[in-house]
Order: structure tokens, then C-alpha cells, then sequence
């Protein structure tokens, strides 16, 4: 049964004539309120997650839940279609369970608000907000099990409530949630910092329509939208063919020693229409890297990388939806069934940004960047701080990682940084501070960027130094299918990670493991992969490569992959390097397109000698796709 | 010595005010920039206006001046070549960064990779490590010391900046790598990170520490040769310069840390509006400073401009207070185009600059800028009074009319539209500063200044609802106007991180009286005499766990008295304020600062002849504009005559040599008692 909406006056809006005048202001306007929904956030927050590494999205969106601003794209439709209740004024929604919204957040740890705004007791925007809380309980520490199941093991799973019913804040419901988590302090304030955006935004809506009228107002946002369909319309008709293209990646392991998990995508156009189609993509894990994609959120990432390129100040808007059709299998990783665990969805959530780089650049290689956009990596720290002085507080530290920026048609990729719109690293001497932790080495990991002629970044290595004994949990990937490379670049390098023991001993230890205890003094060698290269590495000034080995960038070995070799004072061996250039380049033939590395099977076979750990096993699924068993 | 001499440098012109202390009379004077040194632009200036005024440079007490000379060194990566060293396994610092992508999703695929300060093969590691509470944990190894200062030598840097992991808590492995420094190469000037930052996060504290570095002998050299050329006019006051944070600094000092005048530019705007401010009776403003490409905005409440822990030069983000100035790309010169994708009207933050401008200019600019648009609608009237060149209407006519076109409209609600989207973009830039930061803008009056502000004004002032709108007296030249109007002031800043319930009140005392110690005996070492200096504090806090810290300044005597609980109690007014909620959280006191201000001079400005109320003796003649959506009359003015009490009703003109004020429909102008155009809705 969908939403009953409620309102003290049912006038539906004038649609009247907009100058373009007013419309671009509006649209400015909402853009400033979106900018300030961030700012507030940031600035209010509590858990390093979000405080530091800006983990939260906010949107808002018309009447009809249509997002007007924003950059996940909105779920607020497909939600009133389901919810079960009234939407009045004074009202407000939260909710964090993906399986109540359509995926659109898509896991547990995501908490979420929507505020239905009323003007003159008209309903005539929402605003909403989610973000990742650092604990929501559950099995364990940070809330993210790789060993779960089921969406059960996952911590608590909120259905859509009403925090605040008709203006009245319902402090038990509040209660029983925070009673949840292990983190009580950090999700309230957290939790303020969404609500406090959405308010934020909400009165700059209700004074948008003082402002310019309510009709105008809501005149102007379907105005957005439509400029938004058309502009998106030619743009279609431009960049994508009718012949149907395909890409496909993987997501390395599920954490259970099964893997790599295809996931693929064929594009093609139909008239006006482009049809996005995961057929092909694996069916679901028993694990919990499932990644419940909300049709509406992959139609926005697929709208803003072709916007990216031709009028990056257009606004992005939900205008364009209907010119694209997206098709996903049920009962595949992209649209796991109920109960399926969820929390490790980050790897795949990243994959999907290599797919569609992969899948527009094939028809203009010269706009391709290659791979490196692959997941967030994660490390969690936690235990009682044992040290001397101390008295056993508890810790809990959650970290996101950063990696290599891929290769692109602009130049080198940027090392150690963020794909992520807002993130940042957070300072090593705050962890010092305010945890038993030192971190001995925050470096690039010299060759790890793919070679190319543009290269791609450096992944980081960081070391670090426990000084109470905890648990850790690690969530990366790209260690076992690299980042691939494209017009003649190479991939980059895997991601790697070694605990070395106070005792001197070391030990490789997956890229998906929890509950794995470490002691005072342990050091763990955290390195994350490399974006891919771009373009064709001997192609590239051999003045530049040797500059990079001094910089520390690249070594003497790695330069061998550009085809150049050094002398031992550190210059370059110019005749050397011309005709190892030139036997490579023999060797190697026609620049390859993408360059994916030597296939799953080679990878398999020289995984235990390469990585130090076991090759993944090949998942089967014996049963019938779950989507014809569940009609 | 009666007379203080400001004088700022823009990029087309350096602005003089030559201040009468004992009258409150000034001069102004412009004259071109001479951008390859401005120092021989400053002392043509000097002579200049010391002829017109009738004065003998020997008379000037003080000269004050606001220079860019810093931030374009920064800028243009004109810097000295600087060395780096740094705690082993950090070399790549610099590099990484704060590992920030700026722009939205995907904005990776068009971000430029920026290239470190200090080159990274000018960045060599040491082993040695304090933790994070200043205990050693591994010694510093002296050999590796040695071997990096020989290598950066080898390689040639011109400075040597020493940045270690924990030096905000104990400094002692970089005083002693120093120290190996200045034995080793003794001619080669040495930036520590903890005297220059004591403050936690080795990022900022490395690159301010670097950009300090850089700068250095650019600011030396340019103090030198302007101290000498200002000697040899006569010149025998003080030099100082423009602070970031709008304070100022003697030339010496500003030597020594240059990090702390990188924003030294827009900085002078804000104290000149506060000297109008002052005089005029205002003590809440917003400021309004727009120029060919980019508009400045700052807030000012009860007579202090808003401050920030940080100066953004470019990309960089540098730990140096600065006043909180934000800038958006929206000028006179910005460009009015329309996307064939979207068919919408955008504006900037493309800009024609000086070269080759507007078109109205003629000086070969053919896209439509927000200048023509004004032409257009006759804001701008072609002949300007004292202008020395003729506005081609007709060449801003013509590029207008695209836009037009484009859109499918009239010429006139083209050329509106444009001047409505920059107001637009203005009003979003001041909504930032206040709105944003829980100040109510109906409390505040507009003051716009700067080539363009005064046309802009009273429409933004109508957006905002900030009456009056304030075109200031001399509103081309209120840079210098606040450089000569401004105070000493110097600060430092220290980390302490610590809960506010573990923290006993003396304790803080102690440490602050300490700080408080070093800043007077800086300014007494400029020679400001021990009576004139006071001294404030600032403490930020944050409830523990927040990563935005709330600043507040307290006098010492409120903190002995009231002891911490009185500040905690400011601090949740203030968090309720900005944020609508206050939390059970404890209370962290993250950063101490200790600041000393000189006196501030007592510099009223003259007032001006009583007039009638009737501008009519100041008109020039009667002019045909466009507003609210149809041709009106009104008339144009001549500022330099008009008197005190002069009522002006919109829509009207008020012309003076460097600026025009645009008065609209609806609205009233009067002429306060020292010359500022005060602008109130006909209902006020």
C-alpha cells in the first residue's frame, strides 16, 4: 500500500511560465542549500568516518520524490510506493534497512532521514540524508561481518520509523536503537549531523518559496527536470551507439576463500532510450559482499560521468531517468535476495565506477581512464587500551584507505588519494593522540601505479604500530584481479597486507579477514593497489621515469617496465634504454586497448607464489537462479 | 610626524591614501602597477601624492601597506627552492596530502595532479621519533642528519625546512637538526615546523612550514628594495605590512614569517570597511568587495571581522589566520554564455580580465560580460565623469544581443538577466559567511566597494534584506584606506587537546600568560610602547569528538573570573547558534592562541559641508535607464559635490572618478555626515 500523504491543504501547484532567468537562480539557490546540507554535516558529526572522511549523501527532491539536487539519485518514490503509513507535517523518516528502500542505501550502517517539507500546508519537497554510522552492533566491531550470512548478523536493521511524529520526538524508539550500537555517543551526534542538514535544507526551501511563490518554486523544479531530460536526450543520441557494448570486472573474494565475482554490463541504445543490462553478472554470495543496486542510483553515477564531460555545471536532477532503462537480474550480486548480508558492499559499489568508465570509453579510447577506482579499503582497530596509565578504555577505530587515482587521458593519476567526492585521510597524528596506535611509515608504494604513458598512482603504504593489544578487520580488494590498464597502459599493482609480529615474524594475511588479534608492538603493513596506466609506457620521457626513482615514486626495477634502464649514479643508460625499448615494443606488438593482465586462470595458478596466499576458489551455485524460484 | 601613508597594489593599479592625523583629511591617488617590481609603481605613487598634498615624504609616521608580493609567489610557484626533511617513512607528505579530490563524483577524471611545494626530490626522511606525548621513542639518528643536509646542499635549495611527526608536542629532534643545519650550511635559512606551527596535524604544519620557507626570500628581497627606495625619497617612519588576519606587522617581521600576509590583499578591503563602518555608525557589515573577476565577501559583527584558522592561497590550504574572506568567481569582467546543451544562462567564472575586458571597453573583448550588461541598461553611463575613454554601448549592445538570441528573449531582459545571475551568485558567496554561520543578514548593512561593488549593492542589499547598502566614501581606493587604518597585532597558537574537565583553570592561565608573554614582547620589539599593547585570548573547543572547533575570544580577566565554566557556557550558546543543538558530550579545549593588538589610532574622518537636503546643485543631467522591466527616468550625480543630508530618489546615478553608485527603483540615497552614500528602501 503506498504512503497516504496528509496535508491541511490539497491545492495541487500552478504550473506557470519560468523565465530563464529565475530558473537558473533557483537552480543556484538549490545548490547553495545543498552545499550548505554538507557543511553542516561535517561540521556537527562525531565519528571519524563522517567528521573526517565525509562518508554521507545528502538529496533533495520535488513533491513526487523526484531528487532535484544531489548525487546518489532518489529512492524516495519507489519508497512512498511501499511505506506503509502517513506523511505529515512535522514528520520525519529514518531508516537504514536497504531491503525497505529499494537499495538505496546498501547496507545497515547507513542511516537515513527524509524530512517532508510543507509550505503553507502543502507538501512540496523532501530533503534527506544518510550516512555510515562507524557501530550499529551486531557480531562484530564496526558492524560489518564478512563472515555473515544473513542481513540478521549485521547489526541493527531499522525499518522505516518516524523519529518524529507530527513535531513529537519519539525518545523511545531512539532509545532502543543506541541501546544497539557500541558507539552510542558517536551515532547520536552523527545522527544530529544528518537531521540538523536536513533542516537546514528544509528552511531554505520554505524561504526559496516565500521568496519566489510556491508555484513558482515548484514550477521552477519541474522546469529542472525537463531541461535536464532534453539535455540528457541529445546527449544519449551523441555518445551512445545502438550496437550493444560489453564490459565486465571482478570483485576478488567474498572473505570465505571464494571468488573472483564477475560482474558485467552490456550497453546499448534503443531510439531515445539506453538500456543498461547486468545479465551475465554472478548470481548472489553466500557472503557479505553483496551489493543491493538501486536502479535509480546507477541511472544517476551513469547520468553524471556523461554530464562530467559537457556541462559540468548542469545540476544533476532525476530529469533523465526515463530515457534510461537498468536491468538487473534478481538474485545476483547486484540484487541479492532477502535475507542475503549486505555490509561488505563497498567493494563492489567501487567496481561498478570501473565498469562504466570501461563501458563508455570503448567508442572513445581517447576519453578512457583506466581502473583504480575499486573499493574503500577499511581497517578496524579495536580493544581495551592496555597500556601503562591507562585503564582499559575501550577503542574502536575505523579507517577508510586511499589508492591510487587511475591513469587518465588529463595526465598521471594523483597518488594516495580519493575517488570519493569529499573524502580525506585522516591526520596520523590525530590517531596517535587518541589511539594506542603509531603509524610508523605513510608512504606511496613506489611502482605500484600501473606504467603507462601517463601513469597511474601510487597506492599507500602505511604502517601500523599497535601499542595496546585488539582485534583488527580488514575489507579490501584488488589483490588478486588487478586494476586494469588501457591504451597500452599497464595494470597496477595488487594490494598487499602484512602483520609483522613484535617477534620479528611476518605473515601475509588476506585482504578480507576479521577477528584477527594483534598485540603491543605488532606492525601491520597496509598497502592498497595502484590505479591502471594509461597510454603507452614507452611512450613516456625517460628523464621523467629516472626523476621518479629519485622521488621515490618508482624504482630502478620498476623503470624496466617503461622500458628504461638506469645506470648505477642514477641517470639513464640512453642506449640501453633505446634498445630494450625497441625489443619490448617487438615483443609486445599493437598496444592492447585494456589491458587486464594475464586472465583468471594465470592468475589463479601464480596466486600463492605471487600474493602469499591461497587462489580463490571458483564459486558454484547449484541451485536455479533464485529469480525463477522466487516467482 | 602627522601622517600615515596606505598603499595597496592590485594587479592594474596601486591605490594610494595619504591619512591627516590631525584632521581626518585625506588624499587618494591611483597610479599603474609596475607588476615586474611594484616597488617602483609605490614610489611614483609616493611622490605623486606627497606633490599633491603639498607634503614632505620626512612628514609620513607611518607607511602601511597590503601586498600580494606573497601570494602571487605561491601562485606562480615563484618561490625559493626549499629543502624538506622529515620523519622516516614520510617522505611522500607532501604528496599525499590530505589525499582531497575536489569537485563531485567522477571530478577526478578533470582534476589537474598538483605538484608539491617542496619538490620530492628536495624531501629527504631521518630516523628518530617522539610519540605523541613528546617522549622520545627512537633517538635521532645524527649520521642520516648529516648525510640529508649534504645531499639537499649538493642539490642546491635555497631554504631547509624541518618538519617531524609529534614536533607540535616536543621540538627537540628538529632544534637539533637545526642546529646541524646552521654548522653545516650556515648561509641557508632554517624554518622549524613547531616554531613556526606548534599545532597538531603534520600535514598543515609541514606545508605552512614550507610555504613560509618559500616565500621568505621573495619577501626579503622585495622589503629590502622598497625599504631603501622609500629611504631615498625622505622616508623615515615606520614600514609595516597587512596581515592576513587584518592586523599588521612591521616589515621585519613579515620577513620572518611571511606565511602570515599571503591573504595580505583582500584583507585591506575588510579594515577599510571597518573604518567606514566605524564612522558611520555601523557596527554590523557585511562586506561587498567586487572586482573584474572575483568578489570578495566577509562578515563583520560588533566592529571585528570573522577570522579563520586558515589561509587558502590557490590550492593550498595554509594553518595561518586570515581573515575569513570568501571568494567566488563573479566579477565585471565574467563571461555570460549560454550551453547549447542545457539552454541556460550562465555567468563566469570565466572572466575577460584586464585583457582583453569588456567589450564595452574596446579594447578587443567580443564575449558578454557582466560590465556590458550594465552598459546595456545604462548602469554604467558611457561618458563617465573624469573617464578619460568613451564606453562603446553599442559594441556591449552587440554582444548582449547573443545572449538574447539564445535564449529567445529581449535585449534588455538578457542584459538583466546577466546582471541578476552574478547578484545571484554574490548573494550565495554572503549567505555563506552569515546565513550559514547562523548570522541573521537583516542585521547587517551591505557595504560594497572595489571597482564594481557600489553598482552592485543596493540589489544584492535587496536580496540579502540588509539595509542600508553602503557606498563608501572613496570606494576604489578602500584597500589603502585600511591599510592606514588598521592596528598592530600579532598572535601565536598552540595545540592542547585536552577535556575540559581534566583541565584546571590555572592551568590554562599559566600556559596562555606564557604565550601571551611572547606575543607583547614581539610588538614591543617593533616598537610599540608597553602602555599601547593589549592582549586578548582565543580558546577553541569542540565537544570531544567533533572535527569543527568553535573559536572564542576571551579577555584574561573574564577567564580568571569566570573560570572555564563561563567559557564552556559561551561555547554551547554559540554551538546552538550555528547548529540548533547542544550535546551531553564533554567539552575538549583543542587549541590555544594568545593575541596582542597596539593601539588602535583614532583616525575620524572629516565631515563633510551641510547641505539642503536638495542634490539638485550636484546634478549632471537627466538619464534614461532600464529597470523592473521597462525604460525609467532618472538622473545622474556628481559625488565629489554632493553634501551632507543630499536625498537622492532611485533610479539614479552618482558618478566620482574611480566608481559608480547605482541607486534603484524604489529606493532613497542620502549622503551621511562624512560622505558615504547610504542606500534605504523608500519604505524604511
Amino acid at each position: 500500500m503506498p504512503a497516504q500523504l496528509i496535508q491541511e491543504n490539497t491545492t495541487p501547484f500552478d504550473t506557470v511560465e519560468i523565465d530563464p532567468v529565475t530558473l537558473d537562480i533557483i537552480e543556484n539557490a538549490l545548490r547553495n542549500a545543498r552545499i550548505e546540507m554538507d557543511a553542516t554535516l561535517v561540521r556537527t558529526a562525531m565519528s571519524p568516518g563522517i567528521r573526517e572522511q565525509g562518508d554521507a549523501f545528502p538529496l533533495i527532491a520535488d513533491p513526487a520524490g523526484k531528487m532535484i539536487v544531489g548525487q546518489f539519485g532518489s529512492f524516495i518514490d519507489g519508497f512512498l510506493q511501499t511505506f506503509d503509513g502517513t506523511i505529515e507535517d512535522g514528520d520525519m523518516i529514518f531508516l537504514s534497512d536497504p531491503y525497505s528502500c529499494g537499495g538505496a542505501i546498501s547496507h545497515s550502517n547507513d542511516w537515513l532521514v527524509m524530512l517532508p517539507v510543507f509550505h503553507e500546508g502543502r507538501l512540496i519537497a523532501y530533503t534527506a540524508m544518510f550516512g555510515h554510522m562507524s557501530d550499529i552492533g551486531g557480531k562484530v566491531v564496526g558492524s560489518m561481518p564478512i563472515k555473515a550470512h544473513s542481513i540478521f548478523e549485521e547489526g541493527v536493521r531499522i525499518p522505516p520509523v518516524k523519529i518524529w511524529k507530527k513535531g513529537e520526538y519519539n525518545e523511545d524508539l531512539m532509545k532502543l536503537v543506541m541501546h544497539q550500537t557500541r558507539k552510542a555517543d558517536w551515532c547520536q551526534a552523527d545522527l544530529n549531523a544528518l537531521i540538523a542538514s536536513c533542516r537546514v535544507a528544509s528552511k531554505r526551501i520554505v524561504e526559496m518559496a516565500d521568496r519566489f511563490g510556491p508555484d513558482v518554486y515548484y514550477s521552477a523544479t519541474q522546469a529542472l527536470l525537463d531541461r535536464n531530460y532534453r539535455a540528457m536526450k541529445s546527449l544519449l543520441a551523441m555518445a551512445i551507439a545502438e550496437e550493444p557494448v560489453s564490459f565486465e570486472d571482478y570483485i576478488c573474494d567474498d572473505g570465505m576463500g571464494y571468488g573472483p565475482y564477475k560482474i558485467k554490463c552490456t550497453m546499448w541504445r534503443e531510439g531515445d532510450r539506453v538500456i543498461l543490462d547486468f545479465a551475465g553478472t554472478d548470481p548472489q554470495s553466500a557472503a557479505s559482499i553483496n551489493f543491493f543496486l538501486n536502479e535509480n542510483m546507477f541511472k544517476m553515477f551513469f547520468g553524471i560521468y556523461m554530464i562530467m564531460v559537457f556541462d559540468p555545471q548542469i545540476l544533476f536532477n532525476d530529469g533523465f531517468y526515463d530515457l534510461i532503462d537498468v536491468r538487473i537480474p534478481s538474485g545476483s550480486l547486484l540484487k541479492p535476495e532477502f535475507p542475503a548480508a549486505l555490509s561488505g558492499r563497498t567493494h563492489a559499489l567501487g567496481r561498478i565506477f570501473d565498469i562504466l568508465g570501461g563501458l563508455l570509453g570503448q567508442k572513445t579510447p581517447e576519453f578512457l581512464n583506466a581502473a583504480g577506482f575499486s573499493s574503500s579499503p577499511h581497517l578496524f582497530y579495536s580493544g581495551n587500551d592496555n597500556r601503562e596509565g591507562k585503564s582499559g578504555e575501550w577503542f574502536q577505530l575505523f579507517q577508510i584507505g586511499f589508492g591510487g587515482i587511475p591513469g587518465r587521458p588529463l595526465g598521471d593519476g594523483p597518488d594516495g588519494h580519493s575517488l570519493w567526492p569529499g573524502f580525506t585521510n585522516v591526520p596520523n597524528e590525530f590517531l596517535e593522540r587518541y589511539f594506542p596506535m603509531r603509524i610508523e611509515r605513510y608512504e606511496t608504494e613506489p611502482d605500484s601505479g600501473g606504467a603507462g604513458l601517463h601513469r597511474g598512482g601510487n597506492g599507500i603504504r602505511m604502517t601500523y604500530r599497535f601499542l595496546a593489544d585488539g582485534r583488527i578487520a580488514i575489507h579490501d580488494d584488488r589483490w588478486f584481479v588487478p586494476p586494469w590498464g588501457v591504451n597500452g597502459g599497464l595494470p597496477g599493482k595488487r594490494a598487499k597486507k602484512i602483520l609483522e609480529r613484535a617477534d620479528g615474524t611476518t605473515e601475509i594475511v588476506g585482504n578480507k579477514v576479521e577477528d584477527v588479534e594483534v598485540r603491543d608492538g605488532d606492525q601491520l603493513h597496509f598497502i592498497t593497489w595502484g590505479g591502471g596506466g594509461w597510454g603507452d609506457p614507452f611512450e613516456r620521457d625517460p628523464a621523467l621515469v629516472a626523476l621518479e626513482i629519485e622521488q621515490g615514486l618508482l624504482t630502478a626495477e620498476g623503470a624496466r617496465e617503461y622500458g628504461v634502464v638506469m645506470l648505477d649514479n642514477g641517470t639513464v643508460d640512453e642506449a640501453a634504454t633505446t634498445a630494450l625499448r625497441s625489443d619490448m615494443k617487438a615483443q609486445r606488438g599493437e598496444p592492447k586497448l585494456f589491458d587486464y593482465g594475464p586472465g583468471i586462470e594465470a592468475l589463479r595458478e601464480a596466486c600463492e607464489e605471487e600474493t602469499g596466499l591461497p587462489a580463490p576458489i571458483q564459486p558454484e551455485w547449484h541451485s536455479e537462479p533464485i529469480a525463477e524460484a522466487a516467482e | 610626524m602627522r601622517y600615515r601613508l596606505g598603499v595597496d597594489v592590485g594587479g592594474t593599479f596601486t591605490d594610494l591614501l595619504l591619512f591627516d592625523n590631525e584632521t581626518g583629511g585625506f588624499w587618494r591617488h591611483k597610479t599603474p602597477s609596475t607588476p615586474h617590481d611594484s616597488s617602483e609603481g609605490i614610489l611614483t605613487g609616493v611622490a605623486e601624492i606627497t606633490g599633491t598634498a603639498g607634503i614632505d615624504a620626512s612628514e609620513i609616521g607611518y607607511f602601511l601597506h597590503g601586498t600580494t608580493v606573497a601570494t602571487n609567489a605561491v601562485l606562480e610557484g615563484k618561490g625559493a627552492r626549499v629543502g624538506l626533511i622529515t620523519t622516516e617513512g614520510y617522505r611522500h607528505i607532501l604528496q599525499i596530502a590530505r589525499s582531497f579530490v575536489p569537485g563531485g563524483l567522477a571530478a577526478w577524471i578533470i582534476w589537474p595532479k598538483p605538484q608539491p611545494l617542496a619538490a620530492l626530490e628536495d624531501t629527504l626522511e631521518v630516523g628518530g621519533r617522539m610519540d605523541a606525548d613528546g617522549k622520545e621513542v627512537r633517538a635521532l639518528d645524527e649520521d642520516g642528519v648529516r648525510a640529508a643536509i649534504a645531499a639537499l646542499k649538493v642539490k642546491g635549495v635555497e631554504a631547509l625546512t624541518v618538519s617531524l611527526m609529534n614536533a607540535y608536542v616536543n621540538g627537540e629532534h628538529e632544534k637539533r637538526i637545526g642546529a646541524i643545519a646552521e654548522e653545516l650550511m650556515p648561509d641557508i635559512p632554517v624554518s622549524l615546523s613547531h616554531e613556526v606551527l606548534p599545532e597538531m596535524q603534520e600535514y598543515e604544519r609541514t606545508l605552512s612550514t614550507v610555504a613560509n620557507a618559500a616565500v621568505r626570500p621573495v619577501v626579503g628581497k622585495y622589503v629590502s628594495k622598497l625599504r631603501t627606495g622609500l629611504a631615498d625619497a625622505g622616508m623615515q617612519g615606520n614600514l609595516s605590512l597587512l596581515r592576513s588576519d587584518g592586523g599588521l606587522m612591521s616589515a621585519e617581521k613579515a620577513e620572518e614569517h611571511p606565511v602570515n600576509i599571503l591573504m595580505s590583499g583582500p584583507a585591506g578591503g575588510v579594515t577599510g570597511a571597518l573604518w567606514v563602518a566605524k564612522n558611520a555608525g555601523f557596527d554590523n557589515i557585511l562586506t561587498l568587495d567586487v572586482g573584474g573577476t572575483s568578489t570578495d565577501v566577509a562578515l563583520i559583527e560588533n566592529l571585528e571581522p570573522r577570522r579563520e584558522r586558515t589561509t587558502e592561497v590557490g590550492h593550498l590550504s595554509v594553518r595561518a589566520s586570515a581573515l575569513d574572506v570568501k571568494t567566488v568567481g563573479a566579477g565585471g569582467g565574467s563571461i555570460a554564455y549560454v550551453p547549447e546543451l542545457t539552454g541556460a544562462l550562465r555567468v563566469g567564472p570565466q572572466s575577460a580580465g584586464a585583457v582583453p575586458g569588456p567589450v564595452a571597453y574596446g579594447k578587443g573583448g567580443e564575449e558578454p560580460t557582466v560590465t556590458d550588461a550594465n552598459v546595456v541598461l545604462g548602469y554604467l553611463p558611457e561618458d563617465l565623469l573624469g573617464g578619460s575613454f568613451k564606453l562603446d554601448r553599442a559594441g556591449a549592445e552587440k554582444s548582449v544581443q547573443k545572449i538574447a538570441d539564445a535564449l529567445g528573449i529581449g535585449l534588455m531582459e538578457a542584459a538583466r538577466g546577466i546582471i541578476d545571475i552574478v547578484n545571484e551568485n554574490m548573494f550565495g558567496a554572503l549567505r555563506m559567511i552569515s546565513v550559514q554561520q547562523g548570522y541573521d543578514p537583516r542585521h547587517f548593512a551591505l557595504m560594497g566597494f572595489g571597482g564594481a561593488g557600489p553598482l552592485h549593492v543596493n540589489a544584492v542589499a535587496r536580496l540579502m534584506d540588509s539595509w542600508p547598502a553602503i557606498s563608501p566614501v572613496s570606494p576604489g581606493v578602500l584597500c589603502a584606506l585600511g591599510d592606514a587604518t588598521t592596528r598592530m597585532r600579532t598572535e601565536t597558537a598552540r595545540s592542547f587537546s585536552r577535556l575540559a574537565s581534566d583541565t584546571k583553570v590555572e592551568e590554562l592561565i599559566a600556559v596562555l600568560d606564557e604565550m601571551s608573554a611572547q606575543t607583547r614582547s614581539e610588538l614591543l620589539g617593533d616598537g610599540v610602547p608597553e602602555g599601547e599593547i593589549t592582549s586578548q585570548f582565543e580558546v577553541d573547543i569542540r565537544y570531544a569528538g567533533q572535527a569543527f572547533e568553535v573559536p572564542l575570544t576571551i579577555d584574561p580577566e573574564t577567564l580568571r573570573s569566570g573560570g572555564i565554566e563561563a567559557i564552556l557556557q559561551r561555547f554551547d550558546e554559540e554551538h546552538n547558534r550555528l547548529f540548533t543543538f547542544n550535546m551531553d558530550t564533554p567539552h575538549e579545549i583543542v587549541n590555544l592562541r594568545a593575541v596582542a593588538l597596539g593601539e588602535a589610532p583614532q583616525l575620524p574622518a572629516a565631515e563633510l559641508e551641510k547641505g539642503d537636503g536638495n542634490p539638485a546643485h550636484a546634478k549632471i543631467r537627466d538619464h534614461t535607464l532600464w529597470m523592473d522591466g521597462k525604460e525609467q527616468q532618472g538622473a545622474i550625480y556628481d559625488r565629489a559635490k554632493l553634501k551632507q543630508g543630499d536625498t537622492i530618489p532611485g533610479p539614479a546615478i552618482i558618478t566620482e572618478m574611480d566608481s559608480t553608485t547605482l541607486v534603484e527603483t524604489g529606493c532613497v540615497a542620502t549622503i551621511d555626515a562624512v560622505g558615504n552614500i547610504l542606500i534605504n528602501p523608500e519604505s524604511k
